[in-house]
């Protein structure tokens, strides 16, 4: 009989950023998709570029609230891929169809959605954050995406104590924010 | 308040930082000062975009690392040349759509029926060998049964000879007092000759089909088998609503000569192109589990699995088990039979899958004929 629990706690794996899961769902599914990729004009970049945006709509997907998988992971996956590498082929004019052989799809089209609202914020709140300059940018960094400690931050850039540190951090985040609402509103 | 103070404020409000007395305080203000309301919802906008982001950016780290050491150990290869030429995809479009057109009845029902391949055997020229050899393998198997029986026969009086049955289903019981079971309606069509129940142990009994529904692929059976020792109540209680989707569910049923347990969960209100008779369940189903019983955790029947899907893996169709409902009705009416009920002693709620499993089994029986 099917594992379906199995796929679901590698869902909840996923979820969770849990090296283990993410491995399991690389090394089940990689070959597919970048079989997918190199047969409909892709290079192995392009397979690899696909197959991690496709974990990021996957990642999303099971973080959210009303999440719920109606197929096989593997068709899932696959459908997502295929329409991501779709998309990328029509911008780039080349073609419009993709010739495989699978008879399993499932429609995607709502996640796709999301995810393209999601990618754009992304793109916003990178270029804000690029904008904002040294040492700001790489502060910013350490502290919300690294994760590192305002004592551990303040030795780092020089600071004299922690609370220094967390004055810049508030002046940057202000300089920060002025800039994503720059952006937001020039797209 | 600077910005960059009021900045810092509602960052401790939004990872749930605040003490009780802080957050009323805060509250407080933003309810009596609309404009720095204003300025706190922008801020956490905000605050939530950059958490996104980061949450994104990280993960797109762990990934990529993880990626690159799948790569340099070998356990992802990144390096893959093209497979496949373009004419072998074409033919494997055209080849699709043949698979598409060939699939128009694309369900099959799960009964093992072994001999019925006989039938065809005259256009399929091809696999006759192969076919022929299961039949030899099938009838040695059969004779050295049967020897087995007769030498147990010699032994004791009271056992009778074992059928042959060409098939191999499933059923349960619905009336423990009159000794009624349900299976498939198409299972029982496969039995012309000689229809009988088997349970885990191999006793067999001899059944009589009392009421087959081709509609709704029920049938209902009545042990016709003096032989056949009566059952305490069965645990499980028939499903008054539809099942939700989502809903886990379990099954137990034969598609071997032992009882197989399975899990899945519905997947779809209806069945097979939005056949409202059927659920469509996630789990696999192989030749044998026509006629299983499908239950929830709460030890609800929600269904019989009745057929799968030949073109998508594990896309399973059950009967809902509101059609269990009336086919009873409809038995109530046939003369002899007005009594059946469905009689339950209800006993599996709240209980691990093991216990639940175990309380079970007893009353799933394989269904075999000729």
């Amino acid at each position: 009989m099917e594992f379906i629990s199995n796929e679901l706690a590698l869902l909840h794996g996923l979820a969770k950023s849990d090296t283990a899961s993410i491995e399991k769902i690389y090394k089940d599914n990689y070959s597919m998709i970048q079989s997918l990729v190199l047969n409909n004009n892709g290079s192995a970049d392009d397979a690899a570029d696909i197959f991690q945006e496709t974990m990021i709509v996957l990642y999303d997907k099971s973080r959210s609230s009303d999440f719920e998988l109606n197929c096989k992971l593997k068709t899932y996956i696959y459908s997502i891929s295929r329409r991501l590498w779709l998309k990328k082929l029509q911008q780039n004019q080349r073609t419009t169809n993709i010739y495989d052989n699978s008879e399993d799809i499932v429609a995607v089209e709502d996640e796709l959605d999301i995810h393209e609202k999601k990618n754009n914020e992304f793109v916003i709140m990178e270029e804000a954050l690029a904008k904002v300059g040294e040492p700001c940018k790489t502060l910013l960094e350490e502290f919300y995406i690294h994760k590192k400690q305002m004592q551990e931050i303040a030795e780092i850039f020089g600071y004299t104590n922690a609370d220094n540190a967390k004055t810049q951090k508030y002046k940057c985040l202000v300089r920060l924010k002025k800039l994503f609402f720059q952006q937001y509103k020039n797209i | 308040m600077d910005e960059q103070e009021l900045l810092s404020t509602v960052e401790k409000f939004f990872r749930g930082e605040m003490t009780a007395e802080e957050e009323k305080f805060f509250q407080d203000l933003r309810n009596s000062n609309p404009e720095l309301d204003q300025t706190v919802v922008e801020h956490l906008y905000f605050l939530n975009e950059l958490s996104s982001f980061t949450e994104r950016k990280r993960f797109k780290e762990d990934i990529q690392h993880i990626a690159n050491h799948l790569i340099q150990s070998g356990e992802i290869d990144n390096t893959a040349v093209k497979s496949e030429s373009k004419v072998v995809f074409l033919w494997k479009k055209y080849k699709r759509t043949m698979a598409v057109a060939a699939s128009i009845a694309g369900i099959v029902s799960i009964v093992i029926a072994g001999m019925n391949s006989t039938l065809s055997t005259g256009k399929q020229n091809n696999i006759k060998p192969l076919v022929d050899k299961i039949h030899q393998q099938e009838n040695k198997t059969r004779q050295i049964e049967n020897k087995i029986n007769q030498l147990a026969a010699a032994r004791n009086e009271n056992t009778k000879p074992r059928v042959n049955s060409n098939f191999r289903a499933t059923g349960f019981l619905i009336d423990a007092d009159h000794n009624y079971i349900i299976t498939n309606a198409h299972v029982v069509k496969e039995a012309k000759n000689q229809l009988v129940i088997e349970n885990s142990k191999g006793d067999q009994y001899y059944a009589a089909p009392i009421y087959v529904n081709d509609l709704s692929d029920i049938a209902i059976l009545q042990v016709t088998d003096t032989s056949f020792k009566k059952l305490h109540s069965f645990p499980y209680v028939l499903k008054k609503s539809s099942a939700d989707l989502g809903e886990q569910v379990f099954m137990l049923g034969y598609p071997k000569q032992e009882i197989v347990y399975g899990e899945g969960y519905v997947s779809a209100r209806n069945g097979f192109q939005m056949d409202t008779i059927f659920y469509q369940l996630s789990t696999s189903a192989n030749e044998g589990t026509s006629g299983s019983p499908v239950i929830n955790r709460h030890g609800e029947l929600v269904g019989i699995i009745s057929s799968k899907e030949t073109n998508a893996e594990g896309v399973v169709f059950a009967i809902k088990s509101e059609n269990i409902t009336s086919a009873i009705s409809e038995v109530k009416k046939l003369e002899g039979h007005k009594n059946i009920q469905f009689t339950s002693i209800p006993g599996l709620k709240g209980i691990d899958r093991v216990t639940q499993i175990k309380k079970v089994q007893d009353y799933v029986f394989m269904i075999k004929g000729n």
